[in-house]
């Protein structure tokens, strides 16, 4: 089973050095993906999740940031130990990035058929006539209407949701694709492009059998695209297992919260407010030994202050860690 | 939404190929009166060096000592002669290559040397910053026509070693300008994009970064011009510049500088035409700075 896993991190720690202290943004953290499956990984602003991809791409600002120990194993090989020139030439090959923010992914003075193009050079070696024909058939992929026209646009010229698409694009343009990371891919888009763009993203995976780090805060895009999900919260892994485990029965009171605060949740079909979580994450610089989410928690005991719970596991590969996993019966 | 576009997406079908950002700068800049005035006056200098021989009804350095201090629109002279005869207009028309070549250079060796060390030490931080900031701090202490002056004396007063002392001179506003707009833009996300698409540091910085910091710098490079010109005529005056017979303008505003009460238009024309090139960089790169300022666009 664990070769089936296309990556595979292990313990992954993330510090950040800052002037008021050491902040741990990812802590003792597992997570792996099959080869062709989608893994959510779900969590509010600030959680880690945004560092997790920093790190398998080896891109955590450094300083301050520093990644303290773990492996990210990518088809077996340790990410980690390699040498910048070795990880130079993965990123973007073996694997690639979409990020949050379509409007500024873009370089502005370049025009979007050379960036794509610029892929094609860098990775087939190909040269320039011949990549932007690539780039052409690559907007046509994505679905861009009249890409012959629009490989002469520059960024500015295209709405957000083409942005993302040209993005995915130049993501897609890697010669090996086997995992793509995409950062809330589609969080500053509007819902009716949002949709679009999942789709896209979905039939894509399917037809070339990659693998998808989706990283998010909305459970309705975890529902719609993943097949697994890992909860993080302040920077530690709470609960981890197959889309419908999840969804049917979440165990750990944050991914609960998660899901009560959900607006399509069956409780609200008759009206009624929107639950929300209270309280915020925690400053990572204070965070003790104990469970994060303890401040927030309305089940939490004492002992929940003092020790970070064991994991306690539920059946296939469901795993969560909470002290009360299953005893809490959740309103 | 500039207009242009509108315009340009609402009537022509034909024209919809996306246009370059730099083709639609000069379009906005295009409708902007006082830069075209100034570029207008730059090619008219430009049109009279690159074709001085032609133009200029005289050799620049043809004395006559019968026709000494011939005061203006004494024909065929028509500015007049300075006071070894010399026909005013062509030592005019003749140095504004000077002027011009000058203007450039100084500016070019401030713009390359300025601008890469301010890419570098933005990009890359750590020591190289650390001290290239320094000097460029102590460099910034001294006033700088004196700066310039130092230089030129360690170099030797010659018309090449003012145009180097005055590039030099130059240089930390370049750098400074630059390493802002770097620090700036490579915090932008399109950085950390190219990086996971497998980027190196080099194609980053100048592939990625560089262009998009251009802007700050061409406004500067287009006043500087303007003001070497002037720097220079400054040290051709001190006698530091060009020596003479070189038909420089402030060379010719010095050497006649006695006769100013007698014989103006000996000093006047020369100051005219320094007057005029750097009244047209200034205009043009106020114009290009109008244009470039996202805050004054859209």
């Amino acid at each position: 089973m664990d070769n089936n896993r296309f990556l595979d991190i292990k313990g992954l720690n993330v510090s950040f050095y800052t002037q008021k202290g050491v902040v741990p943004a990812v802590r003792e953290l597992d997570l792996w993906i099959n080869k062709g499956e989608t893994l959510a990984l779900v969590g509010e602003s600030g959680c880690g999740k945004s560092v997790t991809a920093s790190a398998i791409m080896r891109l955590v600002p450094s300083p301050p940031g520093k990644i303290e120990s773990g492996e990210i194993l990518l088809d077996g090989k340790d990410l980690l130990r390699l040498t910048e020139k070795e990880m130079q030439e993965i990123r973007g090959d073996r694997i690639s990035m979409i990020f949050q923010e379509p409007m500024t992914s873009l370089n502005p003075v370049f025009r979007i058929g050379e960036q794509i193009a610029e892929v094609f050079i860098t990775h087939y070696n190909m040269d320039k006539k011949g990549a932007l024909a690539k780039a052409v058939e690559m907007l046509d992929m994505v679905k861009i209407p009249a890409p012959e026209k629009r490989v002469r646009d520059y960024p500015h010229q295209l709405s957000g949701g083409m942005r993302q698409r040209v993005m995915i694009a130049m993501a897609l343009s890697s010669p090996n694709p086997g995992l793509m990371i995409a950062d809330e891919p589609t969080t500053a888009l509007d819902v009716t492009i949002q949709a679009q763009i999942l789709d896209l993203m979905r039939e894509l995976q399917k037809s070339i059998q990659m693998s998808l780090l989706l990283i998010t805060h909305d459970m309705g895009v975890v529902a719609e695209m993943a097949n697994r999900v890992a909860v993080m919260y302040a920077g530690r892994k709470v609960e981890a297992g197959d889309v419908y485990d999840i969804f049917e029965n979440p165990m750990h009171p944050y991914t609960v919260g998660l899901l009560n605060s959900m607006p399509s949740n069956e409780k609200y079909r008759h009206a009624g407010r929107l639950e929300a979580i209270e309280g915020n994450v925690p400053n990572l610089l204070e965070i003790g030994s104990g469970c994060p989410f303890e401040s927030r928690c309305r089940y939490a005991e004492p002992l929940c202050r003092e020790k970070f719970p064991d994991v306690k596991e539920a059946g296939n590969g469901h795993s969560v860690w909470c002290h009360f996993a299953g005893d809490i019966k959740f309103i | 939404m500039n207009p242009i576009k509108i315009f340009k997406a609402g009537n022509d079908a034909e024209n919809n190929a996306a246009e370059s950002i730099w083709y639609e700068n000069w379009l906005l800049l295009k409708k902007n009166r006082s830069a075209m005035f100034g570029l207008y006056i730059i090619i008219f200098f430009v049109f009279l060096a690159v074709f001085a021989p032609v133009v200029a009804p005289f050799d620049p350095y043809l004395q006559n000592i019968d026709l000494r201090k011939m005061t203006y629109f004494s024909w065929p002279y028509i500015l007049g002669t300075d006071d070894f005869g010399r026909d005013i207009l062509s030592r005019i028309i003749y140095g504004s290559r000077i002027s011009l070549v000058i203007g450039f250079f100084a500016v070019s060796i401030s713009l390359v040397f300025g601008s890469l060390i301010g890419l570098i030490s933005g990009f890359y931080g750590g020591w190289f910053d650390r001290i290239s900031m320094r000097v460029i701090d102590i460099m910034l202490a001294f006033p700088y026509i004196l700066l310039t002056i130092v230089i030129v004396a360690l170099l030797g007063p010659t018309l090449l070693n003012a145009m180097i002392a005055i590039g030099i001179a130059r240089l930390p506003q370049y750098t400074r300008i630059m390493r802002a707009s770097v620090l700036a833009e490579k915090e932008a996300e399109y950085v950390e994009a190219e990086r996971s698409l497998g980027v190196g540091n080099m194609e980053l910085m100048f592939m990625s970064i560089l262009p998009n910091c251009l802007a700050p710098i061409i406004v500067q490079a287009t006043l500087g011009v303007g003001s070497a010109i002037i720097e220079s005529a400054a040290l051709s005056f001190l006698g530091l510049g060009a020596q003479p017979p070189t038909p420089e303008w402030g060379l010719m505003i010095a050497s006649a500088r006695e006769f100013v009460s007698n014989a103006w238009w000996i000093v006047t024309f020369p100051g005219i035409a320094i007057v005029l090139v750097v009244l047209g960089f200034n205009l043009l790169g106020d114009g290009i700075r109008d244009v470039l300022d996202p805050r004054l666009k859209d």
